[in-house]
Formats: C-alpha cells, structure tokens, sequence
C-alpha cells in the first residue's frame, strides 16, 4: 500500500526558493514571536513571504500576528489566505478555537496533509514555525522538505542551549544547514551563547532583547515591527541573510 | 483532503509506481479511501478524469471506502464515525485534515480526548494492473 499525498510534497514546494525552519531544542524561547516577526520583516523588505505554523497542538502565530476569522481558499487543493503582506497557513483553520491532543502519528498525518494540500505557488521565503524538540515534526520536516535551513533560537539560559545544543547535533548529524542561531529574551551582557554556538562552527546571528512590551502589542503586526524587540531582530535580518 | 489534490497525488503516485514497475500503461488502480476524508466521489473521479497521465488514460479507477474505527487509549472503547453528531464546519474541518476529529470527536464511553483512528483516514493506492 503507497500514500500517494508523499509524492506531490515536492511539486508543492518547487516554487518556493528558501525554506527556513524556526526551531528550538526547548519551549518558551520565543520561536514563534521570531518566525511571525521574521517573516514580515521580510515581506515588508518586498519580498513574497509565506508562513506556515507548524504546531499543531500549541499554535501561536494566528494570536501574535491578530489573523481573526479567515479561512483558505479551494481552488484544486488549498490557497493560504492573505495576513498582513504573508501568506499564511495553520491548523487554526480547522481546530479553531478547541484544544487538538495529538499524538505521534496524528503529527505526522497533519504535516503530510497540509504539505500535500497547500498551493504556496511562488515564494522567496517559507517561514516554517517549529514545535520545541527534535520529536516528530522536526524528523519529518527532515525527511519530506529536505531544502529547509535551520534557524535555532535560544535564550542566554545554559539550560535552553543544553537543548539547543542537541538539536544542533541532530541536525548536524543529518548535514542539515543551520543558518545561524538567535540567543532571544536577552536580559544582561554575556558572551556564553556566542562562544558556544562559534565553538560549534555555527553562525551566531546575534541578540534580541527581554521586552515587556511584546505582551500588549499581541495581535498588532505593525506595532510588533516597531518594538525594541522588532527593530533589533530586523538589524539580524539584514545583517545575517 | 481537498478532492483536486487527493486527485492529483493519486495520478501521481500511480505513474511513480507505474514507471517503477515498468508498466507501459496502467489498466486498474484500486483506491482505498477513508470515511473519514468524506471525499465527493463524483468531484474526485472528475478530477481524475482532468489530470490522469498518458500512461493511466485507460486506467480503470476502484474506488473502495473504508468505515472509520476509532479506539479509545483509556478504557479500550470502539466506536464509529458520529458523523450526526457533528455540525457542518466541524464535519468540513475533518474532511481536510481527519487528525482534527481529535479536536471535535471524544469517547462516547469515558469522554477522553485520547484515542487512535484505528482506521478509515487517508487514502491508500492498494493495487495497480497494467501491461508491461
């Protein structure tokens, strides 16, 4: 027996020049906030931008960016709607507001059918938005959309960078790039992040600031662009891609 | 699954399997097709007819659905698809993408989230015939 939805993953993203996979060895560093804040840098720099939340069981980015009701277009598989300047999809549009327990396989089945199903058409940049840990959306993502480039967040924690650390080994060991590493939420001056991620041969793209801002401007994309928070992580952006 | 892209995967992967087989042309695919993706036959075999390669243009389509069968990870209960018991965007939201039946879809024995689709998701290509 064959799953024929594996065989028009690639047709799928043919169009699409580079992938980037926001990822992160533990939770709560920020993925999310960089991947949205990141893809709209991007597009507002006139580049054609798509988002794809792929957390399915904690999906944020809809929240962060304020998407509201919108539903994809059918037209011979799905169009990701529209969303500030992005081409944006997530799961969101078929959970909606209710809680989607998941359990390995079901992760799995969701990610080859919203691979399988979304028309990106033509993009300069997928902006892929990773659950926390090397478990199964990241194996997948591995193996189904071989062309993504890893960008691994972490904060100045030593705890976080521990996971981050084996991320960093997994995908190594799968000679998956890794386009840089991002050290979010920094509070106070150290150069602990930097060393470890030069020591590892990687790209250190820098530091985005603790900002206490970030929570009242959720949903408001363009105030979001003009945090501490944004500005800096648009300084990384031009000076790292 | 959207019917065009289930079509299109479909034709796909039929002529992959062809090619490798080295089939010069398909006679008979046999599709399973779960309950769960509450596919429009008549939109899907339209589809089919639109895109089918050079190589499947006289392939014969059966088309087999397969009942959906939920079991419970907590107290062991089985069940079927309560497709009734569901309004039209939840019954809508399972047709793209069946994992959100987690999402819509408890144990009518002791009301948990955590269960398998034991099966009737997705859609599976079981047999292709042709001549080498």
């Amino acid at each position: 027996m064959v799953d024929p939805r594996i065989s028009i993953i690639e047709d799928r993203l043919k169009r699409v020049r580079n992938i980037i996979a926001v990822s992160s060895g533990k939770g709560g560093v920020g993925k999310s906030i960089i991947a949205s804040t990141l893809a709209l840098i991007l597009a507002r720099k006139g580049y054609k931008v798509g988002l794809f939340d792929l957390d399915f069981t904690s999906p944020s980015t809809h929240i962060i960016l304020g998407v509201g009701r919108i539903y994809p277009e059918e037209s011979e598989g799905i169009i990701p709607p529209e969303v500030h300047g992005l081409r944006y999809m997530s799961i969101v549009y078929y959970s909606h507001e209710h809680a989607l327990p998941l359990r390995g396989a079901g992760i799995s089945n969701v990610l080859i059918e919203l691979l399988a199903v979304t028309k990106w058409n033509t993009l300069d940049f997928l902006i892929i938005d990773m659950p926390p840990g090397i478990s199964d959306t990241t194996l997948d993502i591995l193996r189904y959309v071989k062309r993504s480039g890893f960008l691994v967040v972490t904060t100045s924690s030593p705890l976080a960078f521990e996971s981050v650390r084996k991320l960093i080994e997994v995908l190594s060991e799968l000679k998956t790039p890794i386009i840089g590493v991002i050290e979010n939420m920094k509070m106070k001056e150290s150069q602990l992040i930097q060393q470890r991620t030069k020591e590892k041969g990687i790209k250190f793209w820098g530091d985005t600031p603790f900002d206490d801002h970030l929570e009242e401007i959720m949903g408001d994309a363009n105030r979001l662009l003009e945090t501490k928070f944004g500005k800096k992580l648009r300084e990384l952006v031009e000076k790292n891609l | 699954m959207h019917e065009w892209a289930l079509a299109e995967a479909t034709i796909t992967s039929a002529s992959q399997i062809a090619e490798k087989e080295g089939l010069k042309e398909v006679t008979e695919v046999t599709l399973k097709i779960g309950e769960l993706q509450q596919i429009e036959l008549e939109i899907f075999e339209f589809a089919l007819s639109q895109i089918r390669s050079s190589r499947l243009r006289n392939a014969k389509f059966v088309i087999e659905t397969a009942k959906a069968e939920f079991g419970c990870r907590v107290c062991g209960c089985r069940w079927g698809f309560p497709k009734k018991e569901l309004d039209e965007e939840e019954r809508e939201s399972i047709h793209f993408v069946p994992e959100v039946a987690h999402a819509y879809i408890k144990c009518p024995k002791c009301g948990s989230p955590d269960f398998d689709i034991l099966q009737g998701r997705g859609v599976w290509i079981e047999s292709i015939r042709g001549v080498k």
